[in-house]
């Protein structure tokens, strides 16, 4: 009873919420470091620290920050490829971290990666048609003549002519054998995508076609992306939802228009402004910040971010400050978040 | 006053049976004090023609077959292997993508930054150590009197990227050619680097050639882009000029090709159709005419020359129509 109310409530309250595919909560996982002879105490890198967030149905969520950050870990801690050491990452409200190997077989097939090195994917002896049907070998037992008409549609699909189906990885430009991958990926028809820097090694115009094709794909199958790239103008154009994230811990939460319009982290605020933005009259007054970012095996206490932060206050070293949900779908953890130019000036 | 000049220059390699030309008939000139951007995607040569201004193509099997290049209205092409070490470094200076392959690993930072002193000037030891030091702080390193004894390993990208500018610098060369220095950052380093090198460029008076895939940096940072595309310069002009109202299709497509900051999230972007043609399958014309929407049956046929158009440059025989276009850019 309480619960049938409890969900009811729920639904009033947040009437435009969509439902989530994925949620992450606590999600935690360290790396080992070698140990030196000497030295008593294991080392870890805290790749993801407590992290929660979740991924609703038919959305792209972007994930963004430096190298080092933790993002590509945690788009692995999500879809398994990485243990988490702690926490829980539930997919359609099921559970994920307690199935057991054979169980999760079953749920993995619901969730695929495209990486940023194509090549690095495909297997470099084996031809369009083999790689691509690749996915039915293991998990279906289609006939040949289904595996080869499931091919061509996929093909299609991707952009790429029927007639590349004999064609080797090398006989590919980088764009081709991206879309090879994608047509992989999307062989099963999955709900969820991880696109870790799918796009961030290729040319810019073959870059627009393939992020063109990311979308229309999504429409078509009603796809959810999880979109990890550092190319913030590409995570602003692809994503609905983006997770800032810093020293493994994600630092802002909100919806695309409104994190880019006004960030509410000094660190959001910064990475954003230090952007290139293709105008040159834009030559704007950038947040240089000082420093690097620290070493994810000793990161500083209190605020991870209050070495660089220009607004860092005597709080900031010593406490830490939580995610809070500090206006409606915007995500925060800051003493100090940049509230006042937000609030200010849209009203 | 030209400091650099390129006319015609056609730089080729020899791959077994195979002749390679990455870069055809490129003319350009780079005046006192300012920043030129040399734009292309990958394999367009671009890198090609910058190791080519410091002769450097030699030592990977390649010639510059045809043309000449200029340095201070001097050619650079007749003058023998020594003076061409004796002004590399000195009166031109290169910085690369990857700093670790531009440091020796092995060496301190600072002995690394004197070696380069000692090469080019009379200075002494100590003095030459003394600038070193000074050297390591203009470009941003704390505590450089302690940094000077560490190795390369020990710094992290963007410093080891400062480090190596510190040396390109360290000989006060008139020109610094710099190679997608900033593409292996993140873009908060990025920022960093970038004013470093335009407050050290306005402080020496250098003028800086500066090869990136981004048009983004080189909003930010040029006075002037060189568009390059399959191993030609379709385009170069003022940066303003060029991103208010592109004239070649290419340019376009490059600009409409990046998400805009700004720009309408629920229209696909003008991407640019195909790939960019291998050596072994340059098209007959225009080498762009396979992917572009202007493309007629002259193209077809017909290079198109870099023409004057005011005081820019195109090689485009419709640049009238994407002048036209531009406004909706929906064409393409």
């Amino acid at each position: 009873m309480v619960n049938l109310e409890k969900t009811a409530l729920e639904l009033i309250e947040s009437p435009r919420k969509p439902p989530v595919l994925v949620r992450v909560k606590n999600a935690k996982k360290y790396f080992k470091l070698k140990k030196g002879i000497f030295s008593k105490n294991q080392q870890y890198v805290k790749a993801v620290d407590k992290v929660s967030f979740e991924i609703f149905k038919g959305e792209t969520f972007g994930l963004v920050g430096e190298s080092g950050s933790g993002k590509s870990t945690l788009g692995r801690v999500v879809i398994g490829l990485h243990e988490a050491d702690e926490g829980e990452i539930y997919f359609e409200e099921n559970e994920i971290t307690a199935l057991n190997k054979r169980e999760f077989q079953k749920v993995r097939k619901e969730m695929q990666i495209i990486f940023q090195d194509p090549s690095g994917s495909l297997n470099p002896r084996m031809k369009v048609q083999e790689l691509i049907s690749e996915p039915f070998d293991v998990y279906t037992k289609m006939t040949k003549k289904e595996k080869e008409e499931k091919v061509a549609t996929l093909l299609e699909k991707v952009g790429l002519g029927v007639e590349k189906k004999l064609s080797y990885p090398h006989e590919l430009s980088g764009g081709q054998r991206q879309r090879v991958c994608i047509a992989r990926a999307i062989a099963l028809n999955p709900k969820f995508i991880l696109a870790d820097e799918a796009v961030s090694a290729l040319d810019v115009s073959v870059q627009a076609q393939v992020i063109n094709l990311l979308k229309d794909l999504q429409k078509e199958l009603g796809l959810t992306y999880l979109f990890i790239a550092h190319g913030l103008n590409v995570v602003r154009y692809i994503s609905d939802r983006v997770g800032v994230m810093y020293l493994g811990q994600l630092v802002e939460v909100a919806e695309t228009e409104e994190l880019f319009d006004h960030p509410l982290h000094p660190y959001s605020a910064a990475l954003l402004s230090t952007n290139p933005v293709a105008d040159p009259r834009k030559r704007k007054e950038k947040v240089v910040l000082k420093g690097e970012i620290p070493s994810p095996a000793n990161p500083p206490a209190g605020c991870r971010f209050h070495t660089r932060c220009p607004i860092a206050q005597e709080i900031c070293k010593t406490k830490v400050p939580d995610l809070v949900e500090i206006q409606e779908g915007r995500q925060v953890a800051c003493h100090f978040p940049l509230l006042t130019n937000s609030k200010e000036e849209t009203e | 006053m030209k400091l650099l000049e390129l006319t015609d220059v056609t730089i080729q390699f020899q791959r077994d049976e195979q002749t390679i030309i990455p870069v055809e008939g490129v003319s350009f000139d780079v005046k006192e004090g300012e920043t030129v951007c040399l734009v292309g995607e990958s394999g367009s040569g671009k890198s090609v023609t910058s190791l080519g201004v410091m002769r450097l193509v030699e030592f990977e099997g390649g010639t510059i077959s045809a043309g000449d290049i200029k340095y201070q209205g001097e050619s650079l092409l007749t003058k023998s292997k020594e003076e061409m070490r004796e002004m590399r470094g000195k009166d031109i200076a290169m910085i690369f993508q990857e700093p670790m392959t531009a440091l020796n690993p092995v060496v301190s930072i600072g002995d690394q930054i004197v070696e380069a002193i000692s090469l080019h000037t009379e200075l002494n030891k100590a003095e030459a150590k003394e600038r070193a030091i000074k050297l390591l702080g203009s470009v941003g390193i704390s505590e450089a009197k302690r940094r000077f004894g560490q190795y390369p390993h020990e710094l992290s990208g963007g410093m080891r990227q400062r480090v190596v500018i510190a040396m390109a610098l360290s000989c006060d060369p008139k020109l610094l050619i710099a190679d997608e220095p900033t593409t292996a950052l993140d873009v908060t380093i990025e920022a960093q680097i970038l004013a470093l090198l335009e407050n050290l460029k306005k402080e020496m008076n250098m003028s800086i050639v500066f090869i990136t895939h981004d048009m983004g940096v080189a909003a930010e940072i040029a006075d002037r882009i060189i568009v390059m595309y399959a191993g030609k310069i379709v385009e170069d002009g003022d940066v303003y000029e060029m991103f208010d109202d592109p004239l070649h299709p290419y340019t376009l497509g490059l600009l409409g090709s990046i998400p805009d900051v700004n720009g309408d999230r629920s229209k696909p972007l003008l991407s640019i159709p195909g790939a960019i043609p291998a050596q072994s399958d340059m098209p007959r014309g225009c080498r762009f005419n396979p992917r572009c929407a202007f493309a007629t049956q002259q193209c077809l046929e017909q290079e198109p020359p870099l023409l004057a158009v005011g005081n820019r440059k195109v090689a485009c025989w419709n640049y009238e129509d994407v002048q036209k276009a531009k406004p909706t850019g929906e064409v393409i």
